[in-house]
């Protein structure tokens, strides 16, 4: 039997989560002795291989490829994890889903104090991923078994997490890693 | 004392002051029964239901609910938990609630309570409403996208600083907090040592220029739960 394998991704998240992944410093080591590494910026695979048994999901789902990306997460990983609080709740970039989208459009391409756009014309290229009407959180879009909550959340939350599944115990978080912020 | 009252909690025999209410007992008895709009010194609102016990099988705000002789009262039950669970992820989906930047985070009583009730996200789908926020007055301002109307405020304001700076207005969904002033905040007499201003357990109604002073690791609870200090107290005992 292969190493268990992990994909992690992020969607609409600033990367702080994957830099929390880093944070668990030198278990790094360990962590690459247990598991083999599917798709995930941390080594640059850009598709998935095949059925992987945790996805690590960074980030909400602000527009049509995120969307695209979860669902394929989520049809090929065992166990669906979203990490961190743009995942659970669409964290700051969430701010917007309070603001029509026309009015943020507006705001960031044609109205906005340091907008410089001659053509006066919101980008609407195709290879532009359309924007949602708001941010979601990814328990919204797709089924996800477990939430690290946190922004970002402790390296030590995400190594408990980790082990806690690859030891096959379940995974309860103790009171002092369980934080929104 | 020949008055004292008897009563069990979760089958441990507490007692009770004729008139004390059944929260008020068993905190004194070292038991925490979770709490949101009750705060010690003013009088009892009952309008969040985090304290609901069950008193002789039925359901009661212990906060409200005076302690008599021979209740039968079931706190700390995985039923009760759930309820509480459910009524903590509300006020979250139904609120704007950005802990990573709100300076209230790691003192705010609802995170601690849903810290406590070991949430990592909410069960019901999030609202995102649009909500105000008053930053006219020089020293405090509300923001009430982190409302959870437990009038607290509206209390302490009328009890304490004798002045009724805060109000509700509206029902249901659109129910909020209001200010004795046309032109908001800045308008009223409330100043920022009102003790209405201290008494809100969320961070909708806060101090200008003091946000962050405590590091993280050092707040009240980053490493407590909340109503530990109350369990703690009958522990040391
Ligand atoms: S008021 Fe409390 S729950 Fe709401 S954002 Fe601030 S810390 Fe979080
Ligand atoms: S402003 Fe604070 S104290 Fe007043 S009702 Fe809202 S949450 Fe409660
Ligand atoms: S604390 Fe009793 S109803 Fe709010």
């Amino acid at each position: 039997m292969g190493k268990p394998r992990v994909a992690t991704t992020s969607l609409c998240g600033c990367f702080g989560c994957h830099m929390s992944l880093l944070d668990i410093d030198e278990r790094i080591l360990s962590l690459v002795e247990l598991v083999d590494f599917d798709r995930s910026p941390i080594n640059d695979i850009k598709e998935l291989s095949g059925p992987v048994d945790i996805g690590l999901v960074e980030g909400g789902c602000a527009n049509e490829e995120n969307v695209k990306v979860l669902q394929e997460f989520r049809e090929h990983c065992r166990v669906l994890i979203s990490v961190g609080d743009c995942a659970i709740n669409g964290g700051i970039p969430a701010m917007r889903n309070m603001v029509p989208l026309r009015e943020c459009f507006r705001e960031a391409f044609l109205d906005g104090p340091t907008v410089v756009n001659p053509a006066g014309k919101i980008p609407d290229d195709e290879e532009i991923p359309l924007l949602l009407d708001r941010v979601y959180p990814c328990h919204e879009v797709v089924k996800v078994e477990y939430h690290l909550p946190g922004c970002p959340p402790s390296a030590d939350t995400l190594w408990e997490a980790l082990n806690a599944l690859l030891e096959g115990r379940s995974l309860e978080l103790p009171y002092e890693l369980i934080k929104y912020d | 004392m020949s008055d004292r009252i008897s009563l069990t909690i979760d089958g441990r025999q507490i007692e009770a002051e004729p008139g004390q209410t059944i929260l008020e007992a068993a905190e004194e008895a070292g038991v925490y029964i979770p709490r949101l709009c009750w705060m010690k010194g003013l009088s009892a609102f009952g309008s969040c239901r985090v304290c609901t016990v069950r008193v002789n099988g039925r359901p009661q705000s212990a906060c409200t609910q005076p302690a008599a002789p021979g209740m039968v009262v079931e706190n700390d039950t995985q039923e009760l938990r759930e309820l509480r669970r459910s009524l903590i992820d509300m006020l979250f989906i139904e609120g704007n609630h950005f802990c990573m930047f709100c300076e209230k985070s790691g003192d705010c009583e609802l995170q601690a309570l849903a810290y406590r009730l070991g949430i990592t996200a909410p069960q019901y789908p999030f609202m995102f409403p649009q909500r105000e926020l008053d930053a006219t007055h020089p020293e405090i301002f509300v923001d009430r996208n982190r409302c959870i109307l437990c009038g607290r405020c509206v209390r302490a304001s009328q009890e304490l600083d004798g002045k009724h700076v805060f109000g509700f207005v509206g029902r249901g969904a659109g129910k909020k907090v209001a200010v004795n002033a046309e032109s908001g905040l800045g308008g009223t007499d409330a100043a920022g040592d009102d003790e209405a201003v201290a008494a809100c357990p969320t961070g909708s109604l806060l101090k200008k220029r003091v946000g962050f002073a405590v590091p993280v690791g050092q707040r009240r609870f980053d490493h407590q739960p909340i109503g530990s200090e109350i369990e703690q107290a009958q522990s040391e005992e």
